[in-house]
């Protein structure tokens, strides 16, 4: 069984990680268009070589990004989300009731 | 020969004989003394043949006495295939031979060899299938009435199987010289060491093979290493256990007894060593022949003489050691017949030539000649090879009833081809050999061609040092590692001699001889994977063990490539049979308890599974369900119930911008949600999807304490986490699930029975309203009490510290007794909200259920800047509904009750399906929900529902909910 190294917890057996998907950026809720929403939620990159990927440590519930290598199986490196987002995010602040 | 009559000690290592048992085979008892094995015992008492071979049904006797090959396979009560070689007899053991019709010495399918020359590899694909339908009528029933090893026992009742986790620095696989000694260096440098072997010894080849000098060379080599393992707090040993694959990071599976071990080593010496090889002539099958060293494990391990008069061929030295030990042993040896034409003289073949041996050189065994009733062997044809693979035309027969096989060996490549390494062959030496080895993969000893005793301890060392230095634990420079030489050559380059006649065996399990397998090559399968799925070479129980190195050759020389370029097949995990029990064995799954579980339990509940956690789903007798869920369904609605709701999650949310998140969280609005108040919460995935719902409760400004479904939370938590780790807003996430139980206490008199343990909220509807949360104190624990109405009553759902569980239960089933208070179970809750039209997501939803199609939409703040899904349910909103969830009800009394997911129908079009259906004993009739077409929604239109037996059944779509319309039952 693979190990995975968990920015967290260390090197852990794969079996205790939840795959999340790619790293993929949300398009803008208002003014991006359909196709591109319909892009982002219905298909995926896939691609044969390097992958960022989120993944989480299920027993702990922690996200981190991780780097692979799709191709050879290799995981070249994982890191805390923190590295990737790093600003606050916020969405047009109409009042809301 | 009596147990008593077997050889003195030294020999007989395994032999405890101050211990005799007996044992049954076939249908006579036999002698044994403790510590022999099945075979071993009865060699010793003349039975050799142990099986019948699987096509042509002959004789089958010792092989390898290594558990490598089929011919050994005998059945045992309620174990079909045992290895006889290798498993210990027990006393009163009863044991019976497999794959004979008749009895095992005249098997009345023994004349199926006959027709040997009839039935050429691929004959399956070619004889039986025409005429049409005559494979199934006639020849598969035949052909399986006569294939097949041993019978399963049905009635087998297991035995406790488990699993083990364990870590270690170093693991060494296969204790022999050279496992001993990488063991030794490595834990010598501060490594833990796992150091595991299938045998029940350890010492490998020094248990048995002879070493140059002294008898007892290879005796005092193995006490030294293996009394310093012994000694080494560092090392860890694992004797019969089966390191049975190697899976990614050095993940292996190592299998002793009825224990799986799952280990995890930072490094792996594989010191697996190799397997000799049987030379290839006719008749190579007969009982009475035998690898060298099996012969060698016969006398060393078990004290038994294998034979009176042996003739040893031999393309090594290693055959002389053989020689010299059946002399020892008291058998005549009447030739060693070496297959070079100059062999170099060593120390082993120049004793065997002082004590008058003789040596025949640059020759072979053309054939084995069988006694009269072909049970045995009882003489070779030995004659000079003329060129490679081809004998003289005239021989000598030499009498003898053992034949001693030593052309060669085959590493035992299984482990490291699992971790990707390649199987190469050097011309050089006739040797498969080993590259391509992983990272964190080392090997030594025999499996890498070393076979000088010196140089393989060595190499072991040598191992273990390089495994430190990968470890970190050592970085001095490490001696380089020993090259092989001369005398490591042990491979005869071509021990394989057709025959006319034919029966010169490739494959022992699948009896396929030479001609077989070029055969494959003439139809056109050249490719050694083609070569072993139209031939099954190495399809059998020993997966070519004796056969890869025998077929690349033969499919090489057929096909005009080298060995090298013909390779072999794969070779995957397990490497040796392995029970189903031992994957199936016991679990690791969690099992989770509420609090009040043993209160369930003495009220008699029928337990069910809810994601981890058992529930009560109704409390009576297990046939009692439908009475059991009305009764207490009924007192809920007249009197007052009292339900576990622990299970559900609990998440905190806390700090400034807890508000905030739920609002990109949920569909709903929070931010104006006033502190005391609770809320719907509907959680949608990105695609629009509903996926989890709860109740949100304002406890303060700043936190939000938010229920999910007992399924749910783990992934509303993670998906919590997940946006906020993009969003990085000020709050902090807590899972408080096990932190918080809970309980419902539902029903007209609720109110009543909260007050006498509730003395400092105001329980009044004005002071605490329908939707309402407040923090005080029941029965004097701090609790949290939402006015909250799931089952469409009066109610007040009251979460307390879980410790404090079982005590509320209780205070509240006694104060309650007056009231008439029973618990209610699961299936009652959900009887329940159906009533009052409630949905449970995941059951009324499915992975498609947007929130217009199951009545959601109100809970859908439109004008929100953004919330997770919302982009998607915009979408969808404008294309219009394709399904809608709706309610129905049966009039028919009659009626079968539907059941989940039996279809609803528009004529001949189904439209949907039903989601939940009950007897609602409040209402007297069927009522459920289902996705109907949204044409059919319309409250009083009427859908047919196929239900069960496909009985149509008429139900009448009706306004949701079917139970207390104007809420005023739940905000009394």
């Amino acid at each position: 069984m693979k190990l995975m190294r968990c920015p967290l917890n260390g090197w852990r057996n794969i079996s205790e990680f939840t795959y999340g998907g790619e790293v993929e950026s949300m398009p803008n809720p208002v003014t991006d268009a359909s196709d591109v929403w319909a892009e982002y939620l219905f298909f995926h990159q896939n691609p044969a070589g390097l992958v960022h990927e989120w993944w989480c440590h299920t027993a702990t519930s922690y996200w981190f990004i991780a780097e692979r290598n799709t191709v050879t199986d290799e995981i070249i490196k994982t890191y805390p989300t923190s590295e990737l987002f790093q600003k606050r995010v916020d969405f047009s602040q109409e009042e809301s009731t | 020969m009596s147990v008593e009559e077997r050889l003195p000690a030294p020999a007989g290592l395994l032999l405890d004989r101050s211990k005799k048992i007996s044992f049954r085979f076939q249908d006579k008892q036999y002698e044994a003394w403790q510590g022999d094995s099945i075979a071993s015992a009865l060699a010793a008492s003349g039975q050799w043949i142990l099986s019948r071979s699987f096509k042509y049904h002959r004789p089958r006797g010792i092989l390898s006495m290594a558990g490598q090959d089929a011919n050994a396979l005998v059945q045992l009560p309620s174990d079909p295939n045992t290895l006889a070689d290798v498993t210990p007899v027990s006393d009163q053991l009863a044991v019976v031979a497999q794959n004979f019709k008749g009895s095992l010495e005249h098997d009345k399918h023994a004349w199926i060899g006959r027709f040997s020359r009839f039935m050429p590899a691929g004959f399956y694909y070619k004889a039986f299938f025409r005429p049409k339908g005559v494979w199934e009528k006639i020849w598969a029933p035949i052909i399986r009435s006569r294939a097949g090893l041993g019978v399963v026992d049905t009635n087998y009742t297991s035995g406790y199987f488990d699993k083990q986790y364990a870590f270690t620095d170093v693991a060494v696989i296969g204790a022999g010289p050279a496992g001993l000694s990488a063991a030794l260096a490595a834990a010598n440098g501060g490594a833990s060491v796992l150091l595991v072997d299938e045998n029940r010894l350890l010492g490998g080849s020094l248990t048995y093979a002879r070493l140059a000098g002294a008898a007892d060379a290879a005796a005092r080599h193995r006490e030294q290493l293996v009394s310093a393992v012994g000694a080494h707090a560092n090392i860890t040993v694992m004797c019969e256990s089966m390191c049975n694959g190697w899976f990614t990071d050095n993940w292996l599976a190592v299998i002793k007894g009825s224990r799986l071990y799952k280990v995890r080593a930072k490094e792996v010496i594989v010191c697996s060593g190799s397997m000799e090889q049987p030379a290839i002539f006719r008749n190579n099958d007969l009982p009475g022949i035998m690898l060298g060293s099996a012969a060698q494990r016969l006398i060393k391990w078990y004290a038994v003489r294998p034979g009176r008069q042996a003739v040893v061929l031999t393309g090594n030295s290693h055959g002389y050691g053989v020689a010299l030990d059946l002399l020892d042993a008291g058998v005549r040896v009447a030739a060693v017949v070496d297959m070079r034409a100059e062999p170099t003289a060593d120390a082993l073949s120049r004793a065997i030539a002082d004590r008058g041996v003789r040596i025949i050189t640059g020759s072979a065994i053309y054939e084995a000649v069988p006694d009269a009733s072909k049970n045995h062997v009882v003489a070779v044809e030995v004659r000079g090879i003329s060129a490679r693979g081809r004998c003289a035309d005239h021989g000598e027969r030499i009498p003898c009833d053992l034949v001693c096989m030593s052309p060669g060996y085959t590493p035992a490549y299984q482990l490291i081809c699992h971790a990707g390494g390649r199987v190469a062959y050097d011309d050089a030496t006739s040797m498969f050999t080993l590259e391509g080895l992983p990272q964190h993969m080392h090997m030594a000893g025999s499996v890498t061609g070393m076979y000088v005793h010196e140089s393989v301890c060595a190499e072991g060392r040598y191992a273990g040092r390089a495994a430190l230095q990968s470890l970190g634990l050592s970085t001095e420079d490490i001696e380089p590692a020993p090259v092989r030489g001369l005398s490591d050559r042990v491979n005869f380059d071509w021990p394989i001699f057709a025959h006319p006649a034919g029966k010169e065996f490739v494959d022992f399990d699948e009896d396929l001889q030479i001609h077989d397998i070029i055969v494959s090559t003439l139809d056109g399968y050249e490719d050694i994977q083609l070569v072993k799925r139209y031939t099954t070479v190495g399809m059998g129980p020993s997966q070519g063990r004796h056969s890869a190195l025998a077929t690349a050759r033969i499919v090489a020389d057929a096909t005009g490539r080298t060995v090298a370029e013909t390779g072999v097949t794969t070779a995957r995990p397990p490497f040796a049979p392995e029970r189903i029990a031992h994957n199936a064995g016991r679990s690791f799954y969690p099992e989770r308890h509420s609090a009040m579980h043993h209160r369930h339990l003495e009220a008699g509940a029928q337990m069910l599974i809810a994601g981890a956690w058992l529930r009560p789903a109704f409390y009576g007798e297990k046939g009692q369900r439908d009475q059991c869920m009305a009764r207490e369904a009924l007192n809920v609605r007249q009197n007052v119930g009292l339900v576990d709701v622990s299970t559900l999650g609990g998440i905190e949310v806390r700090g400034p911008d807890a508000a905030e998140l739920l609002q990109r969280i949920y569909t709903f609005r929070f931010a104006k949600q006033a502190v005391g108040r609770c809320r719907y919460a509907v959680m949608a995935n990105e695609q629009g999807v509903v996926i989890d719902d709860g109740v949100a409760c304002r406890l303060h400004e700043q936190l939000y304490y938010v229920t999910a479904t007992t399924g749910g939370v783990d992934r509303v938590y993670q998906s919590m986490l997940r946006w906020n780790a993009q969003w990085r807003l000020n709050v902090d996430i807590a899972n408080v699930t096990s932190t918080w139980c809970g309980v419902n206490i539902a029903g007209p008199k609720s109110r009543e029975v909260l007050r006498r343990l509730c003395t400092d909220v105001d329980l009044s509807s004005q002071a605490f309203p329908y939707m309402g949360v407040q923090e005080g104190h029941v029965a004097e624990i701090p609790a949290r009490i939402m006015r909250v109405g799931f089952v469409g009553e009066l109610g007040y759902e009251i979460h307390v510290p879980q410790h404090y569980g079982e005590y509320l239960w209780d205070r509240l089933m006694e104060v309650g007794v007056e009231y008439g208070i029973q618990p209610f179970g699961i299936e009652a809750q959900r009887l329940l909200r159906l009533e009052k039209g409630h949905i449970i997501i995941g059951q009324d939803t499915d992975a498609m259920s947007f929130p217009a199609e199951v009545n959601l939409d109100w809970a859908v703040a439109k004008e929100k800047p953004f919330f997770v899904g919302n982009r998607a349910i915009q979408e969808v909103n404008t294309r219009g509904l394709t399904r809608k969830l709706a309610g129905f009800v049966i009039e028919d009394a009659n009626a079968p009750c539907p059941q989940e997911s039996h279809l609803v129908l528009d004529g001949d079009r189904m439209t949907g399906r039903v989601t939940s259906c009950y007897v609602s004993p409040t209402l007297g009739k069927t009522i459920g929900m289902a996705f109907v077409a949204p044409e059919q929604a319309q409250p009083g239109s009427t859908v047919t529902i196929k239900s069960t037996n496909g009985r149509l059944v008429e139900a009448k779509i009706v306004k949701l909910p079917f139970y207390d319309p104007d809420n005023k039952r739940q905000e009394m």
